[in-house]
């Protein structure tokens, strides 16, 4: 890895340094509001769910799912929307390809960019967490570089579309067809063990399973399982995206 | 040895089954500006953009410095300084961090770039406008920015690619004055435009290629000499008396070496325009202009009059 991807990560930096306030509205304020909402509001009805035998707040449950999807939308949006933006409608990655830099320092730029929003986002929701006292463990802190790898994860996967995309419209399908059933099927709202055998299977394939499945129980106080498990499978996700994103992108600049 | 800043041989790239750059061989000497004129569609942002390395040639090789392309292409662009077609300024910086966003690209320190912001914000005419961003500045401003972000690095050669395209006339003026400070500088300049005008005061030496293929190389005065006659005479016909086709064929013809027919124009060239202004006195009705030859006629001798809109 070379440092070429740095002015360009800083240059991203620099313009959000700007728009700190909306953004940090948008990332954060939505999230919580998820939270509040169906916490309070369904944990009042749901009561407690029960996790490898032991009883869970709804609230607490819910949060400590909610965070992975929160990391795996920051990312997302940002490697879409954002990136197709500097990408395709400002050119702003064609003037820095007439510097010494390369597409694969930009790409990649981008995609550490990216997981950095989802840090950003997850940190301060992990900060309102705490304070609110949903959640008040030490093992927060390890969640949180955990968290990081689930949005490099997420990153990686979204620039793969954004290779593809034509305008902005085509994200939907990513959005629509993979990114909302991710969010119903991965244990974000309700535990895994409800759904048919077949959906079982199914989920277990989905990244934002694992990660949920490496974070929960860090916010229950307790160690995840089969931790190399879940970390290999995020990881591979991770790699085989950041491969095709490169190669799809590069055709897209090979005209 | 020549002192060759740029060195293209034998450049070929298809697209589909159109060839849109055929054998293409050009040099590009220390210190002159090399205007690269043709049609849309003729090849000249290709070959641009195989300069840059961005598209690859399927054979041919482009030497830049003595280095290979794309080999060497990070310390080719590290003393590069270009300028293409559309803007790619950064619409949430101001001018002034639009240069040190980019020097960073060059990786030089904030310090030394800092240093040289308003020197360059002062040859791009921007002191003013240091501050304000790219959304508040009219074309030319805009041009002239980009124009400025390339000599961040403080390039020995700049690659621009229709550098003054949609600006009105006192920008371009203003961005050829700019152009020319840059080549008494000692820069060497590529450039593509469209305008005649521009390739002849600012250009050493032009090539004109079409259907991705050299057609012409020299200086413009000898180009305009070697391929046409020294004087033009347009008549504008159109009347019911005379329409244009009508006097292709008349008495005038014979007074001139060449005639060519565009709608309503019909366009005498000749080496001597006496015989010719004379002869015009006995058709009243009819306007006419007596001109040098220039840079357009020499183009569309060796284009073609034809629209190119597809390409």
């Amino acid at each position: 890895m070379h440092l070429r991807f740095w002015p360009v990560f800083l240059r991203n930096l620099l313009v959000w340094r700007k728009l700190l306030l909306p953004s940090l509205i948008a990332n954060i304020a939505e999230p919580l509001m998820w939270l509040v909402a169906f916490g309070y509001g369904m944990g009042a009805l749901v009561g407690h769910v029960s996790f490898e035998g032991q009883h869970v707040p709804y609230i607490l449950f819910l949060a400590s799912g909610s965070i992975c999807m929160s990391a795996m939308n920051a990312a997302t949006f940002e490697a879409l929307y954002s990136a197709f933006s500097r990408m395709h409608v400002q050119k702003t990655w064609d003037g820095i390809m007439n510097a010494p830099v390369r597409l694969d320092d930009v790409l990649l730029a981008e995609m550490l960019w990216a997981a950095f929003k989802a840090l950003f986002t997850i940190t301060a929701i992990l900060v309102v967490m705490t304070l609110l006292g949903i959640c008040q463990t030490w093992k927060l802190l390890l969640a949180w570089p955990i968290l990081l790898g689930v949005g490099i994860t997420f990153s990686c996967m979204a620039l793969v579309f954004n290779a593809l995309a034509k305008g902005y419209d085509f994200f939907t399908y990513y959005f629509t067809l993979f990114l909302t059933p991710m969010m119903f099927l991965s244990g974000v709202f309700f535990p895994l063990d409800t759904l048919p055998d077949a959906l079982k299977l199914f989920a277990w394939c989905l990244p934002l399973t694992h990660a949920v499945a490496l974070v929960r129980p860090l916010f229950l106080d307790q160690w995840p399982h089969w931790v190399g498990v879940h970390a290999a499978v995020l990881t591979l996700y991770a790699m085989v995206s950041w491969k095709i994103a490169l190669s799809l992108t590069q055709r897209r600049f090979r005209k | 040895m020549s002192t060759a800043q740029l060195v293209c041989s034998g450049l070929t790239k298809h697209y589909g089954d159109q060839m849109v750059v055929d054998h293409l061989s050009f040099e590009l000497r220390a210190g002159e500006c090399l205007g690269v004129i043709g049609p849309n569609g003729a090849g000249k942002t290709t070959t641009f953009r195989m300069c840059l390395g961005l598209t690859t040639p399927e054979s041919g090789s482009v030497e830049v410095f003595g280095l290979h392309m794309p080999q060497d292409l990070l310390s080719i662009k590290s003393r590069l300084g270009v300028v293409s077609q559309f803007d790619s300024l950064d619409p949430d910086f101001s001018c002034e961090e639009n240069l040190l966003v980019y020097g960073r690209y060059f990786g030089m320190r904030s310090a030394d770039i800092r240093a040289r912001v308003p020197g360059l914000l002062e040859f791009a005419s921007l002191t003013q406008k240091a501050k304000a961003k790219p959304g508040e500045l009219s074309g030319g401003m805009r041009r002239r920015l980009s124009l400025a972000r390339a000599l961040i690095n403080d390039p020995a050669l700049l690659l621009l690619d229709e550098p003054t395209t949609g600006l009105d006339p006192q920008a371009r003026h203003l961005m050829w004055e700019r152009l020319q400070q840059l080549l008494q500088q000692g820069k060497s300049i590529l450039l593509t435009t469209h305008f005649m005008d521009e390739a002849e005061r600012l250009c050493d030496r032009l090539l004109v290629i079409d259907h991705g293929r050299k057609i012409a190389e020299g200086k413009p005065r000898d180009l305009i000499e070697k391929y046409l006659e020294s004087d033009v005479v347009e008549v504008y016909g159109g009347s019911a008396q005379h329409s244009a086709i009508g006097l292709t064929n008349s008495p005038l013809r014979q007074l001139a070496q060449r005639v060519e027919c565009s709608g309503d124009t019909v366009f005498f060239y000749t080496q001597s325009a006496q015989a010719l202004l004379q002869a015009l006195l006995d058709y009243p009705g009819l306007r006419s202009l007596h001109r040098p030859a220039n840079l357009e006629d020499l183009f569309l001798k060796l284009t073609g009059r034809q629209i190119r809109e597809g390409a």
